[in-house]
């Protein structure tokens, strides 16, 4: 096996424990979007132009209690912030891509794809074919989250809730964040997120966790800075 | 209001904001602070995801030995750090909930 193939498996491999959540997430978005008044088409195109989960849910949301067009726009950007902060993440890996690569990644570029995605930059860093992994770990998501849509828009959610497969999805976050857990800034910018996710999570438009992630980042950062200042003196 | 314009422009920007820094990086000269920053983008990401999915319940923070979720995830984690392995600590999770849930 070449290694395009090779890293484009391994990213599909990657992410098998994260469709396993995302599969009952996608039956329920087709159900309720479809229940929210929109046709089988639009609820199905919406799972491949957005392609965004938590965003799909709250503009089916908004949409049944027609909202103003403008508005649902407007919340989608802001739901979808947290996008910006992966695509800093991986930019320093994907510097090397031509444009049309960056496109094509870009475009799968969502929480699931990114998770995986950043942890192995982080412990193998790049190699030549290396981005094959995010178009493996990607495309595996875009095609179960067609596919889910579509179940749930023709069979409505025939996953039983008491089975608890969304859970799956905190779960395979808790198996990426904690091995990431090395040193002092790292523990500290994770505990300071988790606190402030949680005393933030009332905010609207999932601003809670933008503000979380940055006041982590800004942690991580200070603690570094110091730790390094402490060395050199 | 038009559903297929809604869509167009809200995947327009979620692909923009997707593609910006991707795009952007190497063409700007990225600041020392910024660059090592990054590093930190997983783990407050990722935990900032996790704890409200374990402690809160409807929106409400909710500590108690009857947290079946906070108690599976603490299992989950322990796995997740002796084992660093991803499917041993999902099945550890998942088994720890669904006996919480038969057994209490």
């Amino acid at each position: 096996m070449n290694e395009k193939s090779e890293q484009f498996w391994m990213g599909i491999r990657a992410e098998i424990p994260l469709l396993i959540g995302v599969f009952p997430f996608g039956m329920i978005y087709g159900a309720l979007a479809l229940n929210a008044g929109l046709s089988k088409s639009a609820s199905q195109m919406m799972s491949s132009i957005v392609f965004a989960g938590s965003a799909q849910f709250i503009t089916t949301q908004l949409v049944h209690d027609t909202t103003p067009g403008l508005v649902i726009v407007f919340t989608i950007a802001v739901v979808n912030l947290r996008h910006v902060l992966y695509s800093a993440s991986l930019a320093p890996y994907l510097s090397a891509l031509s444009v049309r690569w960056k496109l094509l990644l870009s475009y799968l570029l969502t929480d699931e794809a990114y998770a995986p995605t950043v942890i192995k930059y982080e412990q193998e860093g790049v190699t030549p074919f290396s981005h094959w992994f995010l178009l493996g770990a990607g495309l595996a998501l875009w095609t179960t989250w067609q596919i889910s849509t579509a179940l749930g828009i023709f069979l409505g959610t025939a996953i039983p809730e008491s089975w608890s497969l969304d859970f799956a999805l905190p779960l395979t976050f808790i198996a990426m964040v904690v091995p990431v857990l090395k040193n002092r800034p790292s523990i500290a910018a994770a505990l300071s997120a988790g606190c402030i996710a949680l005393l933030a999570y009332s905010l609207p438009f999932k601003l809670g966790l933008i503000l979380a992630a940055l006041v982590g980042i800004g942690v991580g950062t200070y603690l570094e800075g110091k730790k390094s200042a402490e060395g050199v003196s | 209001m038009n559903i297929w314009l809604v869509m167009f422009f809200g995947g327009l920007i979620t692909f923009g904001m997707r593609f910006s820094l991707i795009y952007l990086f190497g063409r700007f000269q990225v600041p020392e602070t910024m660059r090592r920053g990054l590093h930190y983008v997983p783990p407050a990401v990722l935990s900032a995801i996790v704890f409200p999915e374990l402690f809160l319940n409807g929106g409400h923070l909710f500590i108690s030995v009857n947290n079946f979720r906070l108690l599976a995830g603490m299992v989950a984690a322990l796995v997740a750090w002796f084992s660093k392995n991803t499917l041993l600590t999902i099945i550890a999770g998942m088994l720890a909930l669904f006996l919480l849930q038969i057994l209490l």
